[in-house]
């Protein structure tokens, strides 16, 4: 079959201004089908690090803007299985000018030295947790934010509360960064409480959420139990679940996110099986008389079939490489936009989707010529020579 | 004189393999578009039904969403009797205290358990307010007693809040007497139940969410408003509630962003493999236009009638693209708004011009994708145009 590359080729690049309009056609298709699928695959297939799968969200069952007591923490510390637990509480808040989509980042209120006890995936330098740990206004936040805010250790900030009716000034004691999410500010929960209570607010002693980490990926699903049981039938019980089911649930504030990925992305499969179809019909059609010739000279149905098909495997493979290209381009630019508290700092096109596209471009090649192609090489000699267009 | 237009029609009809193939790709891109129009339409148009332009939404300074205002119990007595409130038929000002929260735990404890359920503490007077809201089966709350009223969507979407069933949340169990049917409107997708008792549940008696008031006419509307905002004994602002819903419309950026940008590249694509079929066109029927110009047809005419023939092609496709998405026309679907927390359903909306929108970006690929193929076709030299095979 290899012997017959060069014709195939050639055949290719006959009409060069037909071959690069399907390319660039069936690439375009690709290229969102190449996006859409790395999409789908970050939100719902990703497997969690060994890490992410130990870390628990604890929230109130009913919904994550009730609360719970701050005296849960030391009951879940104590349950089997679990090795750290940090309270986790929203804040909120306006951070300069708030009608600025820009200024728009996450702040939560925790205890510093159990958090990163939590989240050991977190990157930051010692001496910068140490100061973390040890001064009550300080603060600490994310790589991505501090280059988008342009925020320097030493800097600060200003929050004004909107759930909880306090300012808080912060100052920046360290940089952190975490390979999945580094767009949020972290500041000790002891200075809200403080906080509170200089404003005659009396004790904070609700809690929005808990972080734990169990001590093993066997105890996760006992925890998960345990906790939710310790809880069951009182004024808050608890919803336990892991941090990727948590995000997931935010994700779908977007709607139904998965039904439009699966049906655009076959809406695109169809189209670049049309675009596809109608060139191969274009080109198998310009050529029967030539096919007879083929033919005369002792091509066998089999081997001009084989032509044929290869050409036009060969232009959706082009077009499905070009397109994978350009959504590699799209996605890496698409890294630093983050999509509500959905992080799409690990946004990359995985390998399986490289390999299902490039399927997807040979069997898109061999369905749409396959037809024109079949009825070509069937074609007796007589009716191919005399074949009009 | 032009080419007559019933040429350029039985030449679609010739090549009805290239023409079907084509129209297909132009549809399907079509149908993607349409069915993102039609679910930004269906949004908007859920907002827009769930505010009454006389309502005033008086929430405390710098909240932007009902959740996370604060109105006291003691100032709305005062707001209730300012002037330009409009009353109902027992001469009772038409104000409503309302305390809104969330709840989420009517899923069946599966991963994807849905989001968050606007719950809202109300007296009848509120719900006399919202004059889209009417049961469609049960009877409504009655105050004192631990009773709700559910909407329409949440009843259908969840068995646990169906009518007769119990549900918890609080501080313990209510009973589901009824169900509202609040049209379009947000109150569809919200539980109600009477104000003292969630009030009580969540110990907020004092500190409620906001309260919508009604003015008399559009003119009290803003001088009641200029009034509320200037009482130093308030801490509050004054939207009207139709604003209050439109603001929302921030939810659906991201669908739309994200819907469009797969359109246009799509659309490229799309617009690539009309060329190809027009050029295929062009080249096939370069006897033709040889002979058109022979006849005296100027080159003028010849770019008109390609172009206009790519246009036929287009419009058959925005046509057949919309028939493809009408079946989504009141398709139930929903949205997390950023604004709230809450999510909100609602159905897509197949507009007259959504579906214009639609066949115009058809037309508009057509007119790309024929332009540079007519133009080649007008510049063909009479001789060359017949000797070409």
């Amino acid at each position: 079959m290899l012997r017959y590359w060069p014709l195939v080729v050639k055949n290719a690049l006959r009409n060069r201004r037909r071959s690069t309009l399907t390319v660039l056609s069936v690439a375009a298709s690709f290229c969102l089908l190449g996006v859409l699928m790395s999409m789908y695959h970050i939100f719902f297939l990703n497997p969690p690090s060994p890490d992410q799968a130990l870390r628990l969200m604890v929230r109130n069952r009913i919904s994550i803007t009730n609360v719970m007591p701050a005296s849960y923490e030391a009951r879940i510390r104590q349950v089997k299985g679990v090795q750290e637990v940090t309270v986790f509480q929203y804040f909120g808040g306006i951070y300069k000018d708030s009608r600025d989509m820009k200024n728009y980042f996450a702040r939560f209120g925790v205890e510093p030295a159990r958090f990163f006890a939590v989240s050991p995936h977190y990157r930051i330098p010692d001496e910068q947790k140490r100061a973390f740990e040890t001064e009550r206004s300080a603060c600490v936040v994310g790589l991505g934010i501090a280059q988008r805010l342009n925020i320097h250790i030493g800097d600060r900030i200003t929050l004004v509360g909107d759930i909880f009716p306090v300012i808080l000034e912060l100052t920046v004691r360290g940089i952190y960064e975490n390979p999945s999410d580094d767009g949020g500010l972290l500041f000790d929960y002891e200075y809200l409480r403080e906080s509170m209570a200089q404003r005659g607010r009396g004790q904070l002693d609700q809690v929005g959420m808990f972080i734990l980490r169990a001590e093993s990926p066997e105890a996760v699903p006992s925890v998960i139990e345990a906790v939710d049981e310790m809880f069951a039938n009182s004024p808050s019980e608890t919803k336990t679940e892991t941090e990727r089911a948590f995000a997931l649930g935010f994700l779908s504030y977007l709607g139904d996110v998965k039904l439009m990925l699966i049906s655009v992305c076959g809406a695109l499969t169809f189209t670049i099986l049309l675009v596809s179809a109608n060139t191969m019909a274009m080109s198998v059609r310009e050529r029967v008389r030539e096919v007879g010739i083929l033919k005369t000279l002792g091509y066998s149905p089999h081997a001009v079939l084989g032509i044929m098909l290869s050409e036009s495997v060969l232009i959706a493979l082009l077009g499905g490489m070009l397109g994978l290209g350009i959504a590699a381009a799209i996605v890496s630019a698409m890294r630093h936009v983050p999509i509500m508290f959905v992080s799409l700092k690990r946004l990359a096109v995985p390998p399986w989707v490289l390999a299902g596209c490039l399927v997807l471009a040979v069997v898109v090649g061999v369905a749409s010529s396959f037809f024109p192609a079949w009825n070509a090489s069937r074609r007796p000699i007589t009716t191919c020579l005399r074949f009009t267009d | 004189m032009a080419i007559p237009i019933s040429y350029n029609v039985r030449n679609l009809v010739v090549r009805k393999t290239t023409t079907v193939l084509t129209v297909g790709g132009i549809a399907l891109t079509v149908a993607v578009l349409v069915a993102v129009l039609a679910l930004v339409e269906g949004l908007r148009s859920a907002f827009e039904a769930s505010g009454r332009p006389l309502n005033v939404l008086v929430m405390r300074k710098g909240s932007t969403a009902e959740l996370m205002s604060v109105v006291t119990r003691s100032d709305f007595q005062v707001m209730k009797f300012k002037p330009g409130i409009a009353t109902n038929r027992n001469n009772q000002p038409m104000a409503s205290l309302e305390m809104v929260t969330m709840i989420n735990n009517l899923g069946n404890g599966k991963a994807a358990e849905g989001m968050n359920i606007n719950l809202r503490g109300l007296t009848p007077i509120g719900i006399e307010m919202r004059d889209q809201v009417h049961l469609i089966s049960g009877r409504f709350f009655e105050p004192g007693k631990r009773e709700i009223i559910v909407g329409k969507n949440i009843a259908a979407r969840y068995p646990k809040a169906s009518l007769g069933s119990r549900v918890r949340f609080g501080r313990g169990q209510w009973d589901v007497v009824g169900v509202m049917d609040g049209g379009r409107s947000s109150a569809s997708s919200e539980i109600y139940a009477d104000l003292n008792q969630i009030s009580a549940d969540y110990s907020r008696t004092e500190y409620l969410s906001a309260a919508l008031i009604r003015a008399s006419d559009p003119v009290a509307m803003q001088a009641l408003r200029n009034n509320l905002e200037g009482d130093p004994r308030f801490n509050i602002s004054t939207q009207s509630e139709r604003e209050y819903y439109e603001s929302q419309m921030v939810s659906a950026t991201p669908v739309r962003f994200m819907g469009l940008l797969v359109c246009v590249i799509m659309a490229v694509g799309s617009s690539f493999a009309a060329m190809n079929t027009m050029y295929a066109a062009v080249a096939r029927r370069s006897a033709d236009i040889g002979m058109l110009r022979v006849l005296g047809f100027s080159r003028a005419g010849i770019l008109t009638s390609f172009l206009v023939e790519s246009v036929i092609l287009s419009v058959m496709g925005g046509a057949v693209g919309c028939l493809l998405a009408l079946p989504l026309n009141n398709f139930q679907t929903r949205i997390g708004s950023f604004v709230t927390f809450s999510e909100i359903s609602f159905s897509l909306r197949m507009t007259p011009e959504v579906m214009a929108a639609g066949v115009g970006f058809g037309m508009l690929m057509g007119v790309l994708g024929g332009f540079f193929p007519a133009r080649s076709a007008a510049k063909k030299e009479i001789l060359a145009a017949f000797r070409a095979v």
